[in-house]
């Protein structure tokens, strides 16, 4: 059956939080009540990416993208824009044309300059059913691999392309192929890596979510390519949708046979399993999370032997991340010169990238590699909010850096990054302003990686919980400079020393920070001050006399009763009793309290 | 077990059923149909389910159905745009389900105008 239009509404983790399931049963019942069900299909998608403006719901074909949308919404909509087509202007993207009509979806700032390779399904089909899948070419990679290419031509692709692995690392992935391939044994395994543990990175969630069974064909390529027939996905249990989806796709593709023995019919058979993490940062670790696939504690071991060699189950194991597999299939339908002629030199293709902080456009973007950080900032993210300035971007979440806003034209891939003393990571990228204290930034990463730290070896258990006492005494105005010196000893010896790539990295937050905004930090300790009047200790709350009104309302605001002052004459803070929450700059009508 | 060329059958169907989501581009077919109240009561809502049908009948992947409001000459109502890739956009009127199949077969698949049909025939008779 053709419909005329598709009315697709935003199934992302982000719009679900905004209820847009409710959203989408408020478009069915509409839809059957005018009788239009028939003809206008609705379905439910994986992210759009510009999660600050959900919940998206996008007609076609019209490509009208609706921001915002409510319940009540639903029914303008429809009688609208479905029955009448006329679009609802209060709903859609502000930006306009030339001519004064609203820009369709692919050509406003946040979409226009990125390169969907990895997201190319993420809302555009139902991640729920296989048969969408199929229509914009699914398994069709498989099938060419399988039936055209030799394992090794398979491989030799995937090196010429120049793919790196998505997780952070940046390791060939073809060269890890080999690896796993040229191991002889009884039995392989194929492992996604779908521990997404980062603060504030989703990047490997959307892609589950929106398109869970590009990840699954991928899986399948890499089992003919390196001769392995089971496969586990290592997912977070707290990523529900994916899960859900994911357990969905699963089922699907072995009732059309697809997965199972003989898939497809083409002779080499595959199948693949869930494990649910239960929220250890650590099982991001490739290792750790081998242990745990087999049942057991999440705790790194030493390498080598690497995974290809001995791994999951003591067997030669190929370990890839979930946005690498992701690019798989393209790689393989397109050919590697198509992939290695997007990116810089040693970067090939795009990344991911989860955009937040203090940004408009807070969301998922997809760049080629070598876009500036400028690019992604001013123009795909819409500037800062409120007119402020932009200071700093954390990429790489606790393993990673700050990139100075001095920085800001540096054209991202992996050794630009590692250059500057941050790193890809996975892809969060986190973005500050002015009103952001670094030191307070570097002590939020380490606190988290104290306390993800698993344990098993001492430089990361007791040298990042000694490095973060040193930070909190730097941020309360305790530290001295002789602090600073040591703690930078102390960044180095975890990096050098620690077992696992958690504690091997857990200090960058530190040292990028020490490096970048060395004044800062020496601000909180000699002058016992924080520029971004972050660090509670070392901010106190004054009333500017001149500038009070004597109004009172600060008095009423503050919630433990620490202003006292007369009607129409200058009030006071008592620092004694004051909690420094802010209520009283948020309640004063003439900006005369200041910290 | 699905075969290849089962799986197969089921991308080509599943494209078809598709071609309607996304933009239209460069090579694509346009097929706009007016569905204002005075659409609507002149028939457009029959004219539109004929052009959905015609086109998933004929296995058409190239061509984007859209609607839009009242143009302002509802007595001409349903109206119908075709816009051919590259060409001047041309305006049917009165089409009815049956006229719907004549104007794909001629213009869309063979590229003749059905002047009869057209604005601007139907104001050079008034």
């Amino acid at each position: 059956m053709l419909e005329r239009a598709h009315i697709l509404v935003c199934g992302g983790t982000g719009c679900t939080s905004g209820n847009s399931h409710k959203i989408a049963e408020e478009f069915e019942r509409k839809l059957k009540e005018k009788g239009l069900d028939k003809e206008v299909k609705l379905i439910m998608t994986g992210c759009f990416g510009l999660c600050a403006r959900g919940p998206i719901v996008v007609v076609y074909p019209e490509g009208a993208f609706y921001q915002h949308v409510k319940v009540e919404d639903v029914a303008e909509i429809v009688d609208e824009h479905i029955m009448k087509g006329r679009l609802v202007d209060r709903l859609l993207n502000a930006e306009k044309e030339e001519d004064g009509s609203y820009k369709a979806i692919n050509d406003t700032d946040f979409y226009k300059s990125q390169k969907r390779v990895v997201l190319r399904n993420c809302g555009i089909i139902n991640p729920e059913n296989i048969d969408e899948y199929l229509a914009y070419d699914g398994y069709l990679a498989y099938q060419k691999a399988v039936t055209e290419m030799t394992p090794q031509g398979v491989i030799d692709t995937i090196k010429k392309s120049g793919l790196r692995g998505r997780g952070g690392g940046g390791f060939s992935t073809g060269m890890k192929w080999q690896f796993a391939h040229d191991s002889v044994s009884d039995k392989k395994y194929v492992v996604c890596n779908a521990d997404e543990g980062d603060p504030g990175a989703f990047m490997d969630r959307s892609l589950l979510e929106g398109d869970p069974h590009a990840v699954i064909e991928a899986m399948m390529i890499a089992g003919y390519a390196i001769g392995a027939d089971q496969g586990y996905i290592y997912v977070r249990a707290e990523y529900p949708i994916a899960v859900k989806r994911l357990e969905i796709a699963i089922d699907q593709a072995r009732e059309y046979g697809i997965l199972g023995k003989n898939a497809m019919g083409l002779g080499h058979g595959f199948d693949i399993e869930l494990r649910l993490g239960a929220g250890a940062f650590v099982c991001g670790e490739e290792t750790a999370l081998l242990q745990s696939t087999e049942g057991k504690r999440g705790e790194p071991r030493q390498r080598p032997p690497f995974p290809a060699v001995k791994g999951l189950f003591g067997k030669p194991t190929l370990i890839n991340n979930v946005e690498t597999y992701g690019n798989i299939t393209q790689i393989i339908l397109n050919g590697a010169e198509w992939f290695a002629s997007m990116g810089t030199e040693k970067s090939k293709g795009t990344k991911v990238f989860a955009l937040g902080g203090k940004i408009n456009n807070t969301g998922l973007v997809e760049i080629p590699m070598g876009t500036t950080l400028r690019t992604i900032i001013e123009d795909i993210g819409g500037g800062i909010p409120h007119g402020k300035k932009f200071k700093a971007a954390q990429t790489g979440g606790p393993s990673g850096g700050c990139i100075p806003a001095s920085l800001i034209d540096t054209p991202i891939d992996y050794d630009n990054l590692i250059a500057i003393g941050s790193m890809m990571g996975s892809g969060g990228l986190i973005v500050m302003d002015e009103d952001n204290c670094m030191v307070d930034i570097a002590k939020f990463f380490l606190e988290f990686t104290v306390d993800e730290s698993c344990g098993k070896c001492t430089p990361c258990r007791i040298g990042n919980k000694r490095l973060y006492e040193m930070l909190d005494k730097v941020t309360k105005g305790e530290g001295t400079m002789e602090d600073l010196d040591k703690m930078e000893q102390l960044c180095h010896y975890i990096k050098e020393n620690s077992l696992c790539g958690l504690g091997q990295t857990a200090p960058n937050p530190v040292l990028s920070t020490l490096r970048y905004f060395r004044d800062e930090y020496v601000a909180h300790v000699k002058d016992k001050r924080c520029p971004a009047g972050v660090c509670k200790a070392l901010v106190s709350f004054k009333v500017d006399a001149e500038k009070c009104i004597g109004c009172g309302l600060c008095k009423r605001g503050c919630p433990v009763n620490a202003i006292t002052g007369e009607i129409k004459k200058p009030h006071y803070i008592d620092p004694a009793k004051c909690i420094k929450c802010g209520a009283c700059i948020d309640h004063c009508p003439k900006k005369a309290i200041s910290k | 077990m699905k075969s290849l060329e089962e799986l197969q059958a089921i991308r080509d169907k599943m494209k078809a059923q598709l071609s309607n989501r996304g933009m239209a581009e460069g090579d694509d077919v346009k097929i706009v149909v007016g569905m204002a109240t005075c659409g609507i009561a002149a028939g457009a809502r029959a004219t539109l389910k004929a052009i959905t049908d015609e086109v998933e009948a004929r296995g058409m992947t190239n061509v984007k159905i859209a609607q839009t409001g009242c143009i302002g000459i509802c007595k001409y109502e349903p109206i119908v745009d075709v816009i051919m890739p590259g060409q001047e956009k041309v305006t049917y009127v009165h089409v009815s389900p049956e006229r719907v199949k004549t104007i794909i077969a001629n213009h869309v698949i063979n590229g003749n105008v059905v002047e009869e049909y057209t604005y601007s025939h139907a104001v050079a008779k008034a």
